[in-house]
Parts: C-alpha cells; structure tokens; sequence
C-alpha cells in the first residue's frame, strides 16, 4: 500500500496533504481539505452530486483519485461566491428560481452549470439540459432546476456571464 | 464503499507501462478515465493489487491522420473526440455515437480506449468500431500487434486483451466523404445503458450501395456485425431494397438475451423496426411500412 504526496489548488488555496493511493478525489476534498460542499451520493458516479470543476471541467469526484489531482485546480461550491459574498450567476438562478429542496444534488448540479456557463461560453438551453441528465434529484425537484436553467442559458443568450 | 488497498503507479511511456504490467504478472488493472473501474474499486468487485494509471502517457492522446485512415489515441478523452473537428468531418458518426455515451461529466474523464477495452456489450464505442472497420493496436513487452475490431471482442466485458497488453492505438479507415450514417438507439433515459442500437456506414456509388459497415450493440454477448445484411446491401440499388427483408437478415445474425431491463424478444423485435425505420430514414426511401 502506497502513499503519496499530492499538492492541488482548492478554490484558489494550495492545499498539500499524504494520501493512500485509494483515497478519492470526493474524500480528499471532504476530509483531507474540510470542503464538505462536496456531497457524495452513490460513490459510484451514477447521482452527479459530487461533481466539482477540475482544471475547468465538471467531473465526478468519487470517480477520481486524489493523487490523480495532484497540480490540478479545482472548484468546488464554496469557491463559487465572490469574496464579499455575493452569489455566482448559477446560485442566484438557483435561488431565485426555487431550484432545490432538500439540497443534497444542489453542489453537483450548481458546479456542472458553473463549469458550462463561466467565461465566453454561451451554451444553449438544450446543451444545458442534457448535461442536466447526469444529475438525479431525489425529491425529483427538476421543474426548478429547469427554470434556472432556461434563465442561465437566456442571461447567456444576452451576453452577461 | 471505498477501494480495498491497491499500489499506484502512474508511468509516462507507453514502455514502462508495459514493463509495469509484465512484472505484475496479471495482479494489474490499467486506469485509464476511470468511470467504469473506479465504480468497480469502490463496490469493491474489482480489487488489483496495483493500479497502472496511463493518464501521464502523452503518447497515447490525439487524433492524428494516418495513411488510409484516422488514429485515435486510447487516451483521448471522450469530450475531445465529441469536440474534434477533423473527426466530425471524416467520421461523424463516430461522434454522433460518443454523445451518446454516459453523461457531460463522465465524457469530461472517460476515454474512447477505455470503452473500446472494457468491452461491455450494450457500448457504442466497440460497435462503432466493429461496424466501420476499425484496427486496435496492442502491446506488451513481447511485441505490438494489430488486431482487427471484429475479433477483439470474445464475451461480454471479455476480449483477446492479455493481461500484460495495453491498448496504445486506434486506427478507423477512411469512409469516402459523403458517406451515408447509420445510428439508432434505444435507452430507457439519455446516457443509461443502451437495451440496444445500431451503428455503421453507407457508401453509395452511382445510384448503388458499394459498401456496408453495420454492426448491432446490446444484441448479444458481444458488439454483432451485421454481415447478412451487409452482403444483401452490397451491390443493390435504393430501388431493390426491401427495408423489411433486410432488417430480417440484420436480426438473424445477433444473439439477444433476457435481462432484467428487456427481454430476448423484446429486442428482437425492436431490433428489426428500428433497423428498417433506420435504413429507409438514412437511404432515404419510401415503401409501404
């Protein structure tokens, strides 16, 4: 059994811990880093709840290895919000919206939208909604989910970001 | 559930890896994206004793042109073959395919090569090879060695794969540009499992069908090639083609099974519908239903 060291960016702070080789992405950033916004569902990468952003992109947390992030920048939901705490597009759409209920699936599906909305990209509703698909709710609150979507992807259409 | 313990290695050549798996003489499992592995160490039904992870192998990722044909690298992340320009152009259906394979999030880690290898029978990705008559290349410390998609597959989540090899290319030979695409699935949710699909390609040369690549998926303990059907194909033009006769052909190669989602018959018959919509729906051509 090994041991390594690994060294990533969480939400902007260098974070270095010694991990064993079958620890996940989900339970470093739980219980090494204190980030426990990272919900884990299933931890077999069917329910999306703990989807973070790696190096730009929105995958499974419990479908990587620690080590595998070593170098690597990752966000999870607390790392959304500005400083002064004023929400990311995606929580403000989420809460004006009424997206979620009891909020275990909210930080999976907040970070896959937040990793599809950021910067220059303008995705379609549609786009948004098949991404949707590798999220479950189970309160099966999807209606709101969906107006937060159709708002994002018209924000989109309109320029802001 | 959590991963029973396991070393982890993550080598940078394609030759380490390989040594790498020699040595561990079968107690090695190769990580490539880790979408279906990972599952699999968590549930604890897969339990190496070292973990060869080949995500570090710059050498195994692209999409390059090669004599004849399109290169894929094993690596390449499922994302970037759906984003690939030179692939959307010179074998979309390729892509058409890899959308739909899993969900956003699991094409951002999983790879083409990783599905190619795990072999799971309802796949797209060994269908879609198997049909447009693509070559995996394998190595191991004994040699490299090319091996034809229609024999790479033995069973389900079984193929010719040694323990020691590692799959290093994937090469699809050119389909003429205009080509006819074939593809139709049936899933009970976007991104679940397919019951079952059909995957290929069309060429049509001066009002005839010069040549057929199809090849069923979730049809049997393997990815089908549809080679009744293929053959009927070949050589006929749009006007002799009986889309019912051939759908009967294409179901008399595959071999269903009952499960707990569908049953044997269940997909026979869809099977041959969607086979005949499908095949009238690309050729474009009207008969009485």
């Amino acid at each position: 059994m090994s041991k390594h060291d690994v060294t990533m960016t969480i939400n902007g702070r260098r974070h270095s811990g010694s991990v064993e080789a079958r620890i996940s992405l989900a339970d470093f950033l739980r219980d090494e880093a204190g980030y426990t916004g990272v919900h884990l569902g299933c931890e077999h990468g069917v329910c999306g709840a703990c989807t973070v952003i790696v190096d730009g992109n929105a995958v499974r947390s419990c479908l990587m290895l620690a080590v595998q992030a070593e170098g690597s920048g990752v966000k999870t939901a607390e790392g959304l919000a500005a400083p002064d705490g004023a929400l990311h597009p995606v929580q403000q759409a989420m809460l004006d919206e009424h997206a979620l209920q009891c909020g275990f699936c909210t930080p999976g599906v907040v970070m896959t939208l937040a990793a599809l909305t950021g910067d220059e990209k303008k995705p379609t509703e549609e786009q948004l909604l098949a991404a949707m698909s590798g999220h479950l709710c189970r309160c099966t609150g999807y209606q709101g989910i969906r107006r937060a979507v159709r708002r994002l992807a018209g924000a989109e259409a309109g320029g802001n970001s | 559930m959590k991963p029973a313990p396991f070393d982890y290695i993550a080598p940078r050549t394609i030759a380490e890896a390989c040594s790498t798996l020699a040595e561990a003489g079968g107690g090695a499992t190769v990580l490539a994206g880790g979408q279906t592995l990972m599952p699999l160490l968590n549930l604890r039904m897969s339990q190496p004793f070292i973990l060869v992870d080949i995500n570090k192998i710059a050498e195994l990722k692209g999409v390059s042109r090669v004599a004849g044909g399109i290169r894929i690298g094993p690596m390449t992340r499922q994302c970037e073959v759906l984003a690939d320009e030179a692939l959307a152009r010179d074998l979309p259906v390729l892509v058409e395919a890899m959308s739909h394979v899993g969900h956003h999030q699991t094409r951002n880690r999983g790879t083409i090569g990783g599905s190619i290898a795990l072999g799971e029978p309802a796949a797209e990705m060994p269908a879609a090879a198997v049909a447009l008559g693509a070559s995996i290349e394998v190595r191991s410390i004994r040699g490299t060695r090319t091996v034809p998609a229609e024999q790479f597959y033995a069973g389900p989540y079984l193929t010719v794969l040694e323990p020691d090899e590692l799959v290093t290319g994937l090469t699809y030979p050119d389909w003429p540009q205009g080509h006819i695409t074939v593809f139709r699935e049936v899933a009970q949710r976007p991104g679940d499992f397919a019951l079952l699909g059909l995957v290929g390609a069309l060429v049509i040369d001066r009002g005839k069908i010069t040549r057929a690549g199809l090849a069923w998926f979730g049809m049997g303990p393997t990815p089908i090639k549809a080679r009744a059907a293929e053959q009927m194909l070949r050589g006929r033009t749009l006007a002799e083609i009986d889309s019912h006769a051939v759908a009967e052909r294409a179901i008399s190669d595959t071999a269903p099974f009952d499960d707990h989602h569908a049953s044997a018959e269940y997909r026979r018959t869809v099977g041959k519908r969607i086979f005949a919509r499908t095949l009238r729906e690309a050729l474009d051509i009207r008969e009485v239903a």
